[in-house]
Protein backbone atom coordinates (compact mmCIF):
# COMPACT_ATOMS: atom_id res chain seq x y z
CA UNK A 1 0.00 0.00 0.00
CA UNK A 2 2.93 2.24 -0.51
CA UNK A 3 4.17 3.60 -3.73
CA UNK A 4 7.00 2.41 -5.22
CA UNK A 5 9.92 4.21 -5.74
CA UNK A 6 10.18 7.06 -8.56
CA UNK A 7 12.08 10.91 -9.35
CA UNK A 8 10.36 13.82 -7.70
CA UNK A 9 10.54 17.33 -10.00
CA UNK A 10 8.86 20.47 -9.73
CA UNK A 11 9.22 22.49 -12.39
CA UNK A 12 8.23 26.40 -11.89
CA UNK A 13 7.19 26.92 -15.35
CA UNK A 14 5.44 25.09 -18.28
CA UNK A 15 8.50 24.83 -20.73
CA UNK A 16 10.88 23.61 -18.28
CA UNK A 17 7.96 20.71 -17.35
CA UNK A 18 7.64 19.86 -21.20
CA UNK A 19 11.41 19.36 -21.43
CA UNK A 20 11.72 17.01 -18.37
CA UNK A 21 8.58 15.35 -19.75
CA UNK A 22 10.21 14.50 -22.88
CA UNK A 23 12.95 12.90 -21.08
CA UNK A 24 11.25 10.99 -19.02
CA UNK A 25 8.15 10.41 -21.18
CA UNK A 26 9.66 6.86 -22.53
CA UNK A 27 10.69 5.74 -19.19
CA UNK A 28 6.99 5.83 -17.57
CA UNK A 29 7.60 9.01 -16.76
CA UNK A 30 3.81 10.98 -15.53
CA UNK A 31 2.49 14.70 -14.85
CA UNK A 32 1.22 15.08 -11.12
CA UNK A 33 -1.63 17.73 -10.80
CA UNK A 34 -3.96 16.76 -8.17
CA UNK A 35 -2.89 13.16 -7.83
CA UNK A 36 -6.15 12.27 -6.36
CA UNK A 37 -6.40 9.16 -8.86
CA UNK A 38 -3.23 8.41 -9.88
CA UNK A 39 -1.65 8.29 -6.39
CA UNK A 40 -4.30 5.83 -5.24
CA UNK A 41 -3.32 3.55 -8.48
CA UNK A 42 0.49 4.23 -7.00
CA UNK A 43 -0.61 2.92 -3.78
CA UNK A 44 -2.11 0.34 -5.39
CA UNK A 45 0.58 -0.36 -7.28
CA UNK A 46 -1.58 -0.69 -10.39
CA UNK A 47 0.50 2.51 -11.41
CA UNK A 48 4.33 2.84 -10.80
CA UNK A 49 5.51 5.47 -12.94
CA UNK A 50 9.16 5.93 -12.66
CA UNK A 51 8.81 9.81 -12.78
CA UNK A 52 6.77 12.25 -11.44
CA UNK A 53 6.69 15.87 -12.80
CA UNK A 54 4.58 17.91 -10.28
CA UNK A 55 3.00 20.76 -12.28
CA UNK A 56 1.50 22.46 -9.16
CA UNK A 57 4.20 25.06 -9.13
CA UNK A 58 3.40 26.48 -12.99
CA UNK A 59 1.37 29.60 -12.13
CA UNK A 60 0.33 29.80 -16.11
CA UNK A 61 -1.48 27.03 -15.46
CA UNK A 62 -3.86 28.01 -12.93
CA UNK A 63 -7.40 28.97 -12.70
CA UNK A 64 -10.22 29.16 -15.57
CA UNK A 65 -10.73 32.16 -18.53
CA UNK A 66 -13.45 33.20 -20.81
CA UNK A 67 -12.25 33.73 -24.44
CA UNK A 68 -14.46 34.13 -26.97
CA UNK A 69 -17.11 32.20 -26.06
CA UNK A 70 -15.60 29.52 -24.82
CA UNK A 71 -14.49 28.80 -21.35
CA UNK A 72 -10.84 27.91 -21.25
CA UNK A 73 -10.61 25.53 -17.95
CA UNK A 74 -6.35 25.25 -17.61
CA UNK A 75 -4.53 22.50 -16.18
CA UNK A 76 -4.64 23.55 -12.38
CA UNK A 77 -8.25 24.38 -12.16
CA UNK A 78 -9.29 22.29 -9.37
CA UNK A 79 -13.15 20.49 -9.41
CA UNK A 80 -14.00 22.86 -6.16
CA UNK A 81 -13.17 25.70 -8.49
CA UNK A 82 -17.04 25.05 -9.71
CA UNK A 83 -18.81 24.35 -6.59
CA UNK A 84 -20.27 27.72 -7.02
CA UNK A 85 -21.10 28.78 -10.67
CA UNK A 86 -17.47 29.59 -12.19
CA UNK A 87 -19.59 31.80 -15.17
CA UNK A 88 -22.64 33.18 -15.11
CA UNK A 89 -25.54 31.66 -17.45
CA UNK A 90 -26.20 28.11 -18.11
CA UNK A 91 -22.69 26.91 -18.56
CA UNK A 92 -21.27 27.45 -14.84
CA UNK A 93 -25.01 26.55 -13.05
CA UNK A 94 -24.17 23.07 -14.90
CA UNK A 95 -20.95 22.54 -14.16
CA UNK A 96 -21.49 23.49 -10.08
CA UNK A 97 -24.31 20.48 -10.53
CA UNK A 98 -21.51 18.30 -11.57
CA UNK A 99 -19.27 19.12 -9.82
CA UNK A 100 -21.68 18.06 -6.52
CA UNK A 101 -20.97 14.85 -8.32
CA UNK A 102 -17.47 14.31 -8.15
CA UNK A 103 -16.24 12.01 -5.26
CA UNK A 104 -16.01 13.27 -1.96
CA UNK A 105 -15.39 17.64 -0.61
CA UNK A 106 -11.07 16.61 0.40
CA UNK A 107 -10.92 14.99 -3.07
CA UNK A 108 -12.52 18.18 -5.03
CA UNK A 109 -9.93 20.78 -3.52
CA UNK A 110 -7.04 18.74 -5.12
CA UNK A 111 -8.63 16.88 -7.92
CA UNK A 112 -8.48 18.74 -11.34
CA UNK A 113 -10.70 19.15 -14.09
CA UNK A 114 -8.13 18.53 -16.72
CA UNK A 115 -6.31 15.74 -15.05
CA UNK A 116 -9.82 14.03 -14.92
CA UNK A 117 -9.68 14.10 -18.37
CA UNK A 118 -5.97 12.84 -18.85
CA UNK A 119 -7.22 9.79 -16.63
CA UNK A 120 -10.09 9.17 -18.70
CA UNK A 121 -11.98 6.89 -16.49
CA UNK A 122 -15.26 5.85 -18.29
CA UNK A 123 -17.23 7.20 -14.81
CA UNK A 124 -15.88 10.66 -15.27
CA UNK A 125 -18.35 13.66 -15.01
CA UNK A 126 -15.81 15.81 -16.48
CA UNK A 127 -15.16 13.21 -19.19
CA UNK A 128 -18.80 13.44 -20.04
CA UNK A 129 -18.71 16.64 -19.97
CA UNK A 130 -16.32 17.64 -22.46
CA UNK A 131 -17.84 15.42 -25.06
CA UNK A 132 -21.37 16.05 -24.47
CA UNK A 133 -20.55 19.98 -24.98
CA UNK A 134 -18.04 18.97 -28.11
CA UNK A 135 -15.02 20.48 -25.91
CA UNK A 136 -11.82 20.31 -26.84
CA UNK A 137 -8.53 19.57 -24.80
CA UNK A 138 -5.58 21.67 -25.61
CA UNK A 139 -2.11 19.79 -25.68
CA UNK A 140 0.89 20.48 -25.83
CA UNK A 141 4.61 18.55 -25.81
CA UNK A 142 8.35 20.34 -26.97
CA UNK A 143 7.69 20.02 -30.58
CA UNK A 144 4.48 22.18 -30.41
CA UNK A 145 0.57 21.86 -29.54
CA UNK A 146 -2.32 20.01 -30.67
CA UNK A 147 -6.19 21.31 -29.73
CA UNK A 148 -8.21 17.78 -29.65
CA UNK A 149 -11.97 17.25 -30.25
CA UNK A 150 -13.32 15.69 -26.84
CA UNK A 151 -14.86 13.81 -28.91
CA UNK A 152 -12.05 11.15 -30.22
CA UNK A 153 -9.86 11.86 -27.61
CA UNK A 154 -11.04 9.21 -25.21
CA UNK A 155 -10.25 6.43 -27.20
CA UNK A 156 -10.88 3.55 -24.27
CA UNK A 157 -10.84 3.26 -20.64
CA UNK A 158 -7.88 4.65 -18.97
CA UNK A 159 -6.45 5.65 -22.79
CA UNK A 160 -6.77 8.68 -24.84
CA UNK A 161 -4.68 10.44 -27.92
CA UNK A 162 -2.37 11.93 -25.40
CA UNK A 163 1.35 10.83 -26.75
CA UNK A 164 3.84 9.99 -23.68
CA UNK A 165 5.78 13.32 -24.14
CA UNK A 166 2.20 15.17 -23.85
CA UNK A 167 0.15 17.11 -21.15
CA UNK A 168 -2.72 18.83 -21.48
CA UNK A 169 -2.78 22.29 -20.58
CA UNK A 170 -6.29 23.16 -20.74
CA UNK A 171 -9.72 22.46 -21.90
CA UNK A 172 -12.16 24.70 -23.45
CA UNK A 173 -15.74 24.10 -23.64
CA UNK A 174 -17.70 26.21 -25.93
CA UNK A 175 -20.31 28.67 -24.25
CA UNK A 176 -24.00 27.30 -24.69
CA UNK A 177 -26.67 29.99 -25.37
CA UNK A 178 -27.66 31.64 -22.49
CA UNK A 179 -31.50 30.44 -22.54
CA UNK A 180 -30.04 26.47 -23.16
CA UNK A 181 -32.00 24.17 -20.02
CA UNK A 182 -29.95 21.55 -18.85
CA UNK A 183 -30.03 18.48 -16.99
CA UNK A 184 -27.47 15.64 -15.33
CA UNK A 185 -28.39 12.69 -13.49
CA UNK A 186 -26.03 10.17 -12.26
CA UNK A 187 -26.44 7.19 -10.66
CA UNK A 188 -24.18 5.42 -7.99
CA UNK A 189 -25.27 2.92 -4.95
CA UNK A 190 -23.16 5.45 -2.47
CA UNK A 191 -22.47 9.12 -2.44
CA UNK A 192 -19.52 9.85 -4.06
CA UNK A 193 -18.75 6.24 -5.67
CA UNK A 194 -18.05 5.91 -9.44
CA UNK A 195 -21.25 6.16 -11.67
CA UNK A 196 -22.73 3.39 -12.34
CA UNK A 197 -24.38 5.31 -15.45
CA UNK A 198 -24.68 8.74 -15.46
CA UNK A 199 -26.33 11.27 -18.62
CA UNK A 200 -25.88 14.96 -19.29
CA UNK A 201 -28.11 17.19 -21.50
CA UNK A 202 -28.64 20.47 -22.53
CA UNK A 203 -30.90 21.69 -25.79
CA UNK A 204 -32.59 25.34 -25.90
CA UNK A 205 -36.17 25.68 -27.41
CA UNK A 206 -37.66 27.24 -29.58
CA UNK A 207 -41.74 27.78 -29.70
CA UNK A 208 -41.38 25.09 -27.15
CA UNK A 209 -39.49 22.20 -29.70
CA UNK A 210 -36.13 21.29 -28.33
CA UNK A 211 -33.47 22.51 -30.72
CA UNK A 212 -29.65 21.63 -30.60
CA UNK A 213 -30.09 18.74 -28.90
CA UNK A 214 -26.89 17.06 -27.33
CA UNK A 215 -27.43 14.40 -24.91
CA UNK A 216 -24.24 12.39 -23.12
CA UNK A 217 -24.06 9.45 -21.29
CA UNK A 218 -21.44 8.21 -19.36
CA UNK A 219 -20.43 5.41 -16.71
CA UNK A 220 -22.06 2.83 -18.83
CA UNK A 221 -19.52 2.34 -21.93
CA UNK A 222 -15.88 1.93 -22.45
CA UNK A 223 -15.85 5.80 -23.38
CA UNK A 224 -18.60 8.61 -23.15
CA UNK A 225 -20.36 9.74 -26.06
CA UNK A 226 -23.29 11.64 -27.43
CA UNK A 227 -26.21 9.17 -28.43
CA UNK A 228 -27.22 10.53 -32.24
CA UNK A 229 -30.23 8.71 -32.27
CA UNK A 230 -31.48 10.08 -29.23
CA UNK A 231 -30.42 13.89 -30.08
CA UNK A 232 -32.13 13.00 -33.59
CA UNK A 233 -35.18 11.69 -31.76
CA UNK A 234 -35.70 14.73 -29.20
CA UNK A 235 -35.05 17.49 -31.66
CA UNK A 236 -38.11 19.49 -32.56
CA UNK A 237 -40.17 17.63 -30.22
CA UNK A 238 -41.91 19.09 -27.35
CA UNK A 239 -40.56 17.64 -23.65
CA UNK A 240 -43.67 15.63 -23.07
CA UNK A 241 -43.51 12.75 -20.44
CA UNK A 242 -43.91 10.58 -24.02
CA UNK A 243 -40.71 12.09 -25.63
CA UNK A 244 -38.39 11.46 -22.49
CA UNK A 245 -39.72 7.93 -22.30
CA UNK A 246 -38.88 7.25 -26.02
CA UNK A 247 -35.40 8.87 -25.44
CA UNK A 248 -34.78 7.12 -22.48
CA UNK A 249 -35.90 3.49 -23.77
CA UNK A 250 -34.13 4.37 -26.99
CA UNK A 251 -30.75 5.17 -25.40
CA UNK A 252 -30.97 1.94 -23.32
CA UNK A 253 -31.25 0.06 -26.67
CA UNK A 254 -28.45 1.60 -28.49
CA UNK A 255 -25.63 1.36 -26.39
CA UNK A 256 -23.03 -1.59 -25.52
CA UNK A 257 -22.90 -1.40 -21.95
CA UNK A 258 -19.44 -2.38 -19.39
CA UNK A 259 -20.08 -5.45 -17.82
CA UNK A 260 -18.63 -6.68 -14.44
CA UNK A 261 -19.78 -8.96 -11.74
CA UNK A 262 -22.41 -6.86 -9.71
CA UNK A 263 -23.31 -5.23 -12.86
CA UNK A 264 -24.95 -7.24 -15.58
CA UNK A 265 -25.39 -5.86 -18.71
CA UNK A 266 -29.80 -5.91 -18.79
CA UNK A 267 -28.70 -4.09 -15.11
CA UNK A 268 -26.71 -1.36 -16.85
CA UNK A 269 -29.19 -0.88 -19.87
CA UNK A 270 -31.51 -0.30 -16.99
CA UNK A 271 -29.53 2.88 -15.14
CA UNK A 272 -29.22 4.03 -18.41
CA UNK A 273 -32.26 4.44 -19.29
CA UNK A 274 -33.26 6.00 -15.93
CA UNK A 275 -30.75 8.32 -15.73
CA UNK A 276 -31.94 9.57 -19.31
CA UNK A 277 -35.70 9.76 -17.98
CA UNK A 278 -33.91 12.15 -14.90
CA UNK A 279 -31.60 14.17 -16.84
CA UNK A 280 -34.50 15.01 -19.09
CA UNK A 281 -36.70 15.84 -16.63
CA UNK A 282 -34.54 18.11 -14.90
CA UNK A 283 -34.13 20.01 -17.65
CA UNK A 284 -37.71 20.18 -18.05
CA UNK A 285 -38.42 21.10 -14.19
CA UNK A 286 -35.17 23.89 -14.24
CA UNK A 287 -36.36 26.96 -15.70
CA UNK A 288 -34.20 28.59 -18.28
CA UNK A 289 -30.43 28.25 -17.45
CA UNK A 290 -31.11 26.92 -13.43
CA UNK B 1 15.81 6.78 -7.02
CA UNK B 2 15.70 6.25 -2.87
CA UNK B 3 17.92 9.24 -1.98
CA UNK B 4 16.17 11.57 0.64
CA UNK B 5 14.89 14.78 -0.44
CA UNK B 6 15.08 17.75 2.35
CA UNK B 7 11.83 19.47 2.83
CA UNK B 8 10.69 21.71 5.33
CA UNK B 9 7.58 21.08 6.29
CA UNK B 10 4.91 24.07 8.76
CA UNK B 11 2.94 21.78 10.71
CA UNK B 12 1.24 24.04 13.10
CA UNK B 13 2.79 27.37 13.26
CA UNK B 14 6.09 25.32 14.05
CA UNK B 15 8.65 23.93 11.42
CA UNK B 16 10.16 20.55 10.86
CA UNK B 17 13.26 19.92 9.04
CA UNK B 18 12.84 16.22 7.61
CA UNK B 19 14.18 14.09 4.49
CA UNK B 20 12.23 11.99 2.73
CA UNK B 21 12.10 9.56 0.01
CA UNK B 22 9.54 11.27 -2.84
CA UNK B 23 7.15 8.14 -2.67
CA UNK B 24 6.80 9.30 1.06
CA UNK B 25 3.26 10.23 1.66
CA UNK B 26 1.97 13.35 3.86
CA UNK B 27 0.32 11.57 6.36
CA UNK B 28 3.06 8.89 6.62
CA UNK B 29 5.97 11.68 7.39
CA UNK B 30 3.43 13.69 9.80
CA UNK B 31 3.15 10.52 12.04
CA UNK B 32 7.21 9.40 11.12
CA UNK B 33 9.04 11.79 10.93
CA UNK B 34 7.28 15.14 12.99
CA UNK B 35 6.26 12.23 15.66
CA UNK B 36 2.22 13.97 15.27
CA UNK B 37 0.57 10.77 15.53
CA UNK B 38 -3.03 12.10 15.31
CA UNK B 39 -3.16 12.16 12.27
CA UNK B 40 -4.57 8.67 11.27
CA UNK B 41 -3.50 6.44 8.42
CA UNK B 42 -6.33 4.07 7.45
CA UNK B 43 -6.70 2.91 4.03
CA UNK B 44 -4.07 4.70 2.21
CA UNK B 45 -5.61 5.07 -1.12
CA UNK B 46 -7.63 7.71 -0.37
CA UNK B 47 -11.37 6.08 0.44
CA UNK B 48 -11.54 6.36 4.11
CA UNK B 49 -10.55 9.98 5.36
CA UNK B 50 -8.84 9.24 8.42
CA UNK B 51 -5.80 11.21 7.47
CA UNK B 52 -7.66 14.31 6.21
CA UNK B 53 -6.07 17.47 7.55
CA UNK B 54 -5.90 21.16 6.63
CA UNK B 55 -3.22 22.11 3.97
CA UNK B 56 -3.59 26.31 3.30
CA UNK B 57 -6.81 25.94 3.91
CA UNK B 58 -8.00 23.11 2.36
CA UNK B 59 -8.84 19.95 3.70
CA UNK B 60 -7.11 17.49 1.80
CA UNK B 61 -6.41 13.50 2.48
CA UNK B 62 -2.70 13.44 3.49
CA UNK B 63 -2.18 10.09 2.03
CA UNK B 64 -2.82 11.44 -1.53
CA UNK B 65 -0.20 14.03 -1.39
CA UNK B 66 3.23 13.12 -1.38
CA UNK B 67 5.43 15.06 1.40
CA UNK B 68 7.97 16.59 -1.01
CA UNK B 69 4.48 18.04 -2.51
CA UNK B 70 3.97 20.10 0.92
CA UNK B 71 7.13 22.34 1.30
CA UNK B 72 6.32 25.85 2.96
CA UNK B 73 2.22 24.90 2.70
CA UNK B 74 0.36 25.89 5.86
CA UNK B 75 -0.40 22.35 7.39
CA UNK B 76 -2.75 21.90 10.60
CA UNK B 77 -3.35 18.51 12.42
CA UNK B 78 -5.13 17.70 15.01
CA UNK B 79 -2.12 18.35 17.15
CA UNK B 80 -2.43 22.68 16.46
CA UNK B 81 -6.99 22.13 17.30
CA UNK B 82 -7.13 22.98 21.53
CA UNK B 83 -5.98 25.60 22.77
CA UNK B 84 -3.95 24.38 25.79
CA UNK B 85 -6.57 22.49 27.89
CA UNK B 86 -9.11 24.01 25.65
CA UNK B 87 -10.79 22.16 23.32
CA UNK B 88 -11.45 23.54 19.90
CA UNK B 89 -15.27 24.58 19.37
CA UNK B 90 -15.54 21.38 16.87
CA UNK B 91 -13.97 19.09 19.49
CA UNK B 92 -16.05 20.17 22.10
CA UNK B 93 -19.11 19.93 19.90
CA UNK B 94 -18.10 16.02 19.39
CA UNK B 95 -17.53 15.74 23.11
CA UNK B 96 -21.37 17.32 23.60
CA UNK B 97 -22.89 15.16 20.97
CA UNK B 98 -21.16 11.72 21.70
CA UNK B 99 -19.63 12.09 17.89
CA UNK B 100 -16.92 9.34 18.73
CA UNK B 101 -17.01 6.42 19.72
CA UNK B 102 -13.48 4.02 18.98
CA UNK B 103 -12.34 7.36 18.13
CA UNK B 104 -10.35 6.67 15.05
CA UNK B 105 -12.09 8.75 12.66
CA UNK B 106 -12.04 11.53 14.59
CA UNK B 107 -9.00 13.40 13.74
CA UNK B 108 -9.82 12.98 9.89
CA UNK B 109 -13.95 14.11 10.74
CA UNK B 110 -12.17 17.15 13.04
CA UNK B 111 -10.20 18.62 10.06
CA UNK B 112 -12.88 17.78 7.44
CA UNK B 113 -15.42 19.32 9.26
CA UNK B 114 -13.19 22.60 10.60
CA UNK B 115 -12.03 23.33 6.84
CA UNK B 116 -15.08 22.52 5.42
CA UNK B 117 -17.04 25.28 7.66
CA UNK B 118 -13.79 27.50 7.47
CA UNK B 119 -15.11 27.92 3.62
CA UNK B 120 -18.58 28.07 3.94
CA UNK B 121 -20.04 28.46 7.48
CA UNK B 122 -23.95 28.01 6.78
CA UNK B 123 -24.03 24.66 4.91
CA UNK B 124 -27.16 23.49 4.21
CA UNK B 125 -28.15 20.23 6.15
CA UNK B 126 -28.13 18.37 2.99
CA UNK B 127 -24.33 20.21 2.04
CA UNK B 128 -23.64 18.90 5.80
CA UNK B 129 -24.43 15.25 4.71
CA UNK B 130 -22.61 15.18 1.15
CA UNK B 131 -19.53 16.55 2.72
CA UNK B 132 -19.61 14.11 6.25
CA UNK B 133 -20.28 11.51 3.13
CA UNK B 134 -16.25 11.86 2.70
CA UNK B 135 -15.45 10.19 5.67
CA UNK B 136 -15.76 6.68 7.14
CA UNK B 137 -17.02 6.05 11.10
CA UNK B 138 -16.88 2.18 11.46
CA UNK B 139 -18.47 2.56 14.69
CA UNK B 140 -21.17 3.94 12.29
CA UNK B 141 -21.91 7.02 14.55
CA UNK B 142 -22.79 8.94 11.78
CA UNK B 143 -25.72 10.89 13.36
CA UNK B 144 -24.01 11.74 16.19
CA UNK B 145 -21.40 13.51 14.08
CA UNK B 146 -24.04 15.11 12.22
CA UNK B 147 -25.97 16.67 15.37
CA UNK B 148 -21.90 17.68 16.27
CA UNK B 149 -21.88 20.05 12.95
CA UNK B 150 -25.29 21.47 12.90
CA UNK B 151 -24.51 22.57 17.09
CA UNK B 152 -21.38 23.96 15.72
CA UNK B 153 -23.00 25.98 12.90
CA UNK B 154 -25.44 27.10 15.28
CA UNK B 155 -22.72 28.65 17.31
CA UNK B 156 -21.19 30.27 14.26
CA UNK B 157 -24.26 31.43 13.84
CA UNK B 158 -24.65 33.03 16.74
CA UNK B 159 -21.38 34.07 16.82
CA UNK B 160 -21.38 35.61 12.81
CA UNK B 161 -18.91 33.51 11.30
CA UNK B 162 -16.08 31.65 11.69
CA UNK B 163 -12.93 32.33 13.51
CA UNK B 164 -11.00 32.43 11.02
CA UNK B 165 -13.61 33.95 8.34
CA UNK B 166 -16.57 36.33 9.19
CA UNK B 167 -17.27 37.10 5.42
CA UNK B 168 -21.22 35.32 6.06
CA UNK B 169 -21.92 38.20 8.78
Amino acid sequence: MKPAPFTYQRPGNLEEALDILAQVAHEDGRILAGGQSLVPMMALRLAFPAHLVDINDIPSLQGIEVEQQSLVIRALARHAHFHQPAVSGPLGSMLAKVAQNIAHYPVRQRGTFCGSLAHADPASEWCLTAVTLDGSVMVQSRNGSRELPAGTFFQGPMTTALEPDEMITAVRLPMPDAGSRFGFYEFNRRAGDFALAMCQVMFTQEEDRMTGVRLGIGGAEEVPRRLGEVEEMLTGQRLTEKAILSASECAASVITPLEDIQTPVDYRRHLVKTSVRRALEAARDSGNGQ
Amino acid sequence: MDSKIPVRLNVNSRDYHVNVEARQTLADVIREECGLTGTRVGCEHGVCGSCTIIVDGAPVRACLMFAVQAEGKEIRTIEGMADGAELHPVQRAFSENHALQCGFCTPGFIMLITAALEQDSAPADEEIREMLSANLCRCTGYQNIFNAVKQYVGELRERGGTDNNDRNN
